[in-house]
């Protein structure tokens, strides 16, 4: 199957932010994601044929890179963040019973291609552990039992939002979108920050 | 009074503070147009003075870096902003781009003017959308009103902003692998010399500075070289995020002068996890070598840090309790060094595998006492043994946990596997499982 031209343009536009064409192979890689779910074999063709390089420096890029997947991730990528800090204070013990829950294990999907799950790495929100990160939106402070109403929400179709994000969780391909660069017009809904990150700020006010 | 100084998240609970008109409200972008109106010489030459250091963990002068970028070279010059973060324990940058994406595009303008660079990129960590989105719209906006684009503020001064999502690879935080990951290429680090200052992205001089650093800017233009001084130590001068978390009674975001003390920090989180007592902690992020209680009152600035056998790093606390068992946390980080390794450097590549089966069988209780003489000659041979800092990041827990800990592995093999519960540690043992 072929690309659309509306999506051919969009790949070009993505091209033209890059003072040299080759810088583009990432966002353009986010964007195959956003449309295919995954890196797909037309993908890396079209990014190579646009790039004028080699499908195998395509691939090189997107193997390098553990945001690019080689299979369909799931309408909602669940990931548990499993480094020291947050696996200490809970991701360990979040993670083995979301396993349980939906039995299946680390980079698979569940069979209604819903949820797939990831043990990922530190995610930036140490201050709101346990993190649990649902196509890249952060879901704060987590237990066991908040995350398998998270994904039991998500495969009713109707997902809890995000604690710092936008009103409503988006799919995971609506956010590879955002990735390659194409604004949603979401920026402006969600909290300007969480409670720990202006926890110093009130101290310092007097206000706690 | 607290020591408190919010100068960078001072208007975080603003409702609006990430939009234009929240950060102009706020003060946003006066400094541009002061900054504008100088020299860009005198520009690099004030944020010297300030005496400014990189905030992304190595403490080098902004403004040196600034002033290495060879002028009248009649090649591009370009700054590219490290935001990328993803230091195991760090969470300033993040939570500072959700709050307040334009002041970090402020200090872009600037920074842009005065190495004479007409193209800046951040390059941003892709794992957070919600993040890109705020910083993607900034930029919009700052296009909109004329902070970016041709002839800003009718100066004659032209500059394109692009932002870039990386795809989930620590490794790039490094600046030369993210140059190659920014080019298109696979995140490896390079070889230096030559240094990015000479020949960075596409080769042409680049000044790669942490997002922090970058935002610090405004401030320092607007306020005065004299004001920023008034905070900080003799040598490391201003204000800085710290980031407190793990089993502390409140965690956040503490913004203070360089030097205060973790002591002094915990006192205003309401102190370690009531019914707890602390056990370690990171100054500054995983790959900064692991404290004490025995450190507590070490400044936290460049020197003080340094001074005790760590590094001040990206000021990310991160505190564990009595419940942690420390060879369960070590052998998780070096997991995460283990995947994070790029490959191009065989000391790093095999080595990190190498690590994580030793301590997996410490932390099983598998270890004899003479592995952990191995195991720190391992380490001898990993760390100064390859093209950039990750080695050293991997080996730093193992070696700090063997100095203070020594016995908690030995304890491992005389208990047959680890003593630890690991259910005690957890927040939620009596909540919510």
């Amino acid at each position: 199957m072929n690309f659309t031209s509306d999506q051919l343009k969009i790949m070009d536009s993505i091209i033209a932010r890059y003072p040299r064409s080759r810088s583009a192979v990432m966002p353009l890689l986010h964007y195959v994601q956003a449309l295919d779910g995954y890196v797909t074999p037309r993908g890396i063709e079209k990014i190579a044929e646009l790039l004028d390089i080699s499908t195998a420096e395509v691939t090189a890029v997107s193997s390098f890179y553990t945001q690019y997947r080689t299979e369909p991730a799931g309408e909602y990528h669940v990931g548990v963040c499993i480094n020291t800090l947050c696996a200490v204070m809970g991701g360990d013990a979040i993670y083995e019973s979301l396993e349980t829950h939906l039995g299946i294990k680390n980079h698979e999907t569940t069979a209604d291609g819903k949820v797939s799950i990831e043990r990922i790495e530190c995610n930036a929100a140490c201050d709101y552990a346990p993190v649990v990160m649902v196509n890249w939106e952060f879901y704060d402070n987590q237990t066991p039992q908040s995350v398998k109403d998270l994904v039991d929400s998500a495969r009713a179709g109707n997902p809890t939002a995000p604690t710092r994000g936008p009103k409503t969780l988006r799919t995971w391909k609506q956010n590879s979108e955002v990735l390659a660069g194409l604004n949603d017009g979401l920026a402006n809904e969600g909290v300007s920050a969480g409670e720990a990150t202006l926890l110093g700020l009130k101290i310092a006010r007097g206000e706690k | 009074m607290s020591k408190l100084t919010p100068v960078l998240s001072a208007n975080w609970d603003d409702k609006d503070s990430f939009t234009i008109e929240g950060y102009k409200r706020a003060g946003g972008y006066q400094a541009v147009t002061k900054a504008l109106a100088m020299e860009p010489d005198a520009v690099i030459t004030m944020i010297k003075d300030s005496g400014l250091r990189g905030r992304g963990g190595a403490g080098f002068p902004t403004g040196s870096k600034w002033g290495f970028i060879p002028q009248g070279d009649n090649k591009e010059h370009y700054l590219v902003v490290n935001a990328d973060e993803s230091e195991p324990g760090t969470c300033k940058d993040t939570p500072l781009l959700l709050a307040n994406p334009h002041v970090l595009i402020e200090g872009i303008i600037i920074g842009s003017y005065a190495i004479r660079a007409n193209h800046a990129f951040i390059y941003l960590r892709g794992e957070i959308v919600h993040v890109y989105r705020r910083v993607q719209q900034a930029i919009e906006d700052a296009y909109k009103a004329g902070l970016l684009g041709k002839n800003i503020g009718g100066k004659g001064f032209d500059l394109e902003l692009t932002l870039h999502a990386g795809a989930g690879a620590y490794i790039c935080g490094e600046e030369t692998a993210l140059l190659d990951s920014l080019e298109g290429f696979r995140g490896q680090p390079r070889l230096r010399p030559p240094f990015p200052a000479i020949a960075g992205l596409y080769a042409k001089p680049t000044v790669v500075n942490n997002v922090e650093s970058i935002a610090s800017v405004p401030a320092i233009i607007k306020n005065g070289v004299e004001w920023f001084q008034t905070m900080g130590t003799e040598k490391s001068k201003g204000f800085t995020l710290y980031s407190l978390s793990g089993h502390v009674n409140n965690p956040g975001q503490f913004e203070a002068p360089l030097g205060i003390t973790l002591r002094e920090i915990l006192d205003l989180a309401g102190g370690v996890r009531t019914g707890h007592k602390l056990k370690f902690w990171t100054p500054g992020g995983s790959s900064t070598p692991m404290f004490t209680d025995e450190h507590l009152d070490i400044p936290l600035d460049y020197e003080g840090v340094s001074a005790a056998g760590s590094m001040l790093g990206t000021k990310a606390l991160q505190i564990f309790d009595e419940t942690t068992c420390v060879v369960r946390a070590t052998l998780r980080w070096c997991e995460f060094y283990k995947h994070e390794s790029c490959g191009k450097c065989t000391p790093c590549r095999e080595g990190t595998w190498w690590l994580v089966q030793m301590l997996q069988d410490l932390e099983d209780g598998k270890g004899t006492e003479a592995d952990l003489t191995k195991l720190l000659d391992l380490c001898d041979n990993i760390a100064g043994r390859s093209f950039c800092a990750l080695a050293d990041g991997a080996v730093a827990p193992i070696i700090s946990s063997l100095k203070y800990f020594r016995d908690e592995y030995l304890e491992h093999q005389r208990n047959g596997g680890c003593p630890f519960d690991p259910v005690a540690s957890t927040l939620f043992k009596t909540v919510g499982a």
